[in-house]
């Protein structure tokens, strides 16, 4: 192929990615696992599993259920809490040259704080990604994410606090998700990420009852992708900040366009659980459409199609 | 820890051993490392089923390089139902070997297996014969279809109990273990959580060890996705609560190590 030096740094809020390809908080742990499939050094970034004040049990199992062309989970954000997760998980992510960002979840917005001013000071922490839309988690989560007075107040409760930019992750479960984003701009959030997985819901016909122990999960996987490429393209074109894009990107095609709708940068999900090369793929076959469109920089695809 | 790999298998055969439960021999790269209890994700062709179907390891050629699965189909339409059409020379993609499985310890270990329970303790059976201990088996089963009874008799006695009592003990793996007046060292068990809660039970109260082998619904079958957890009586080592993740952790625990 061209021996043209192809330019595939993306950057958020001031920080420099090698490349547009990071994994959707929650399905990659923090990123251990998984090293045991792809080199983490060839991410963009590490977006770890959602990260609170104290250690979260979850919810009761069964927690996942597999629909069409998806799934749904309600795993309700089981985590160590913050002081393991400095502990052990970030002394094994500062091995790899690719940036750490952590998910924040909470109960409360002092829940969130805490988080958020514990990692102030942690250096090996690039950006913090403040979760708003778990829709499996009874206080906090979405609770935060579906009124636009509620995004702004938190995005400016953490903004204040924070030294590391923000992300805020929206929900899809809203009438109109630009009305959230621009709540969150406005609250001085420093990036976007969506979509956070849709509600959904499995009943089991023999048994006459829900499949998941919480009755409600949330959906993921390929099903989702139009939704949301159709949320990345109205949120970029409502907002200035930019966006990190995910929901059922499983190839480079999907990657591709979600960022041709106008994400940045775009976050592998669900795919890993059943492909554990996907985001390796992923970051070879943007490479290769470069290639063959001749583009030279990754970031001439970003809101192109308008 | 043993290398995991995702890779196209290939159909040695397959074969229908009883009402919907199917053999099937697979050759792929896990054989070398997989141990007894351990198991493997297997994927659909169909693309909309996206998660694997995780199957207990029921058999492990070295020499071949080759591992058996024995499995339920679980219905019309299903991915066990999709699996269960493979023949000789066809190929499906395998992740694995995946788990920890069975510790092998005991001079007179008691084995026992509930339904689909049943595959995984037949490598235990043969690897803990083949390192000279007094194996006894214990199956459960709905009615008369036996499967794997057979093969189990090669590595020491056998002793059946069925829910309609058909054949063997009528009633539970347990009632057949006090019928007999079995004795063991050392349990394991895989079956229904029921009859695992029972053994557990019954283990405890003869201050025998016991393992079990648990199951649950899977995502990732690695461990990141905290899908498949099972409730442990001491907080976890991994996100340090009480929920341990089977596909990473398990699915093999000390039965007083788990809630059942």
């Amino acid at each position: 192929m061209s021996d043209k030096v192809l330019h595939t740094e993306v950057e958020l809020a001031g920080v420099t990615l090698k490349n547009p390809v990071m994994v959707a908080s929650g399905t990659f742990g923090s990123g251990e696992e998984y090293s045991e499939f792809v080199d983490l050094n060839r991410l963009g970034a590490v977006v770890t599993k959602g990260v609170a004040n104290v250690p979260w049990p979850g919810n009761p199992t069964p927690r996942v259920a597999e629909v069409r062309s998806g799934m749904l989970n309600a795993i309700g954000l089981q985590n160590p809490g913050i002081d393991v997760f400095a502990e052990r998980d970030l002394p094994f992510l500062e091995q790899f040259d690719t940036k750490v960002i952590v998910n924040v979840c909470g109960k409360s917005t002092e829940d969130y704080l805490e988080v958020v001013e514990r990692l102030g000071d942690e250096k090996r922490v690039d950006m913090l990604e403040i979760n708003i839309s778990c829709p499996n988690v009874k206080e906090g989560g979405i609770a935060f994410g579906q009124d636009p007075k509620a995004v702004e107040a938190i995005t400016k409760a953490v903004k204040a606090k924070a030294k590391q930019p923000v992300i805020m992750k929206l929900s899809p479960n809203v009438t109109d998700i630009t009305e959230m984003a621009r709540a969150a701009e406005a609250g001085g959030a420093d990036v976007l990420s969506l979509i956070n997985t849709l509600t959904g819901m499995k009943i089991d016909i023999e048994r006459q009852s829900f499949v998941l122990a919480n009755k409600t999960g949330g959906m993921s996987g390929p099903a989702v992708h139009p939704i949301a490429v159709r949320m990345v393209y109205q949120v970029a074109n409502a907002v200035k900040v930019p966006i990190i894009g995910m929901g059922g990107i499983e190839t480079a095609e999907d990657a591709i366009e979600m960022m041709l709708a106008g994400a940045t940068a775009v976050s592998v999900g669900t795919a890993n659980f059943y492909n554990p090369y996907a985001t390796m793929e992923i970051v070879d076959g943007i490479e290769q459409y470069l290639q063959r469109k001749n583009i030279a920089d990754v970031r001439e695809l970003i809101g192109a199609v308008r | 820890m043993a290398e995991k790999v995702k890779e196209k298998a290939v159909v040695i055969g397959q074969e229908q051993i009883a009402g919907g439960i199917y053999s099937l021999v697979l050759k792929t790269r896990a054989a070398q490392t997989a141990v007894p209890g351990q198991f493997v994700s297997v994927y659909c062709k169909d693309q909309t089923k996206l998660l694997p179907r995780p199957i207990s390891i029921c058999e492990i050629d070295k020499k071949e390089g080759t591992l058996r699965l024995v499995y339920r189909v679980t219905g019309k339409g299903t991915g066990t139902e999709e699996i269960s059409t493979l023949a000789a020379g066809d190929t499906i993609e395998v992740l694995g070997p995946l788990g920890n499985g069975f510790p092998l310890q005991g001079e007179r270990p008691m084995l026992i297996g509930g339904g689909i329970g049943v595959p995984p303790m037949l490598e235990l059976a043969k690897a803990l014969c083949a390192g000279g201990s007094r194996v006894s088996s214990v199956l459960g089963y709905r009615s008369n279809d036996l499967f794997l009874k057979d093969q189990f008799t090669a590595y020491g006695d056998v002793y059946i109990a069925t829910d309609d009592g058909s054949v063997g003990t009528h009633g539970t793996v347990v009632d057949a273990i006090k019928e007999q007046q079995l004795d063991a060292d050392i349990i394991y068990a895989c079956g229904p959580k029921p009859m695992l809660r029972a053994v557990k039970e019954y283990a405890a109260e003869k201050g025998i060890t016991c393992y079990v082998s648990m199951e649950e619904r899977m995502a990732c079958g690695i461990g990141a996705c905290l899908g498949c957890v099972c409730q442990t009586k001491d907080v976890d080592h991994h996100s340090h609560v009480h929920n341990t993740r089977i596909c990473k952790d398990g699915p093999v625990f000390l039965a007083e190590e788990v809630e059942l």
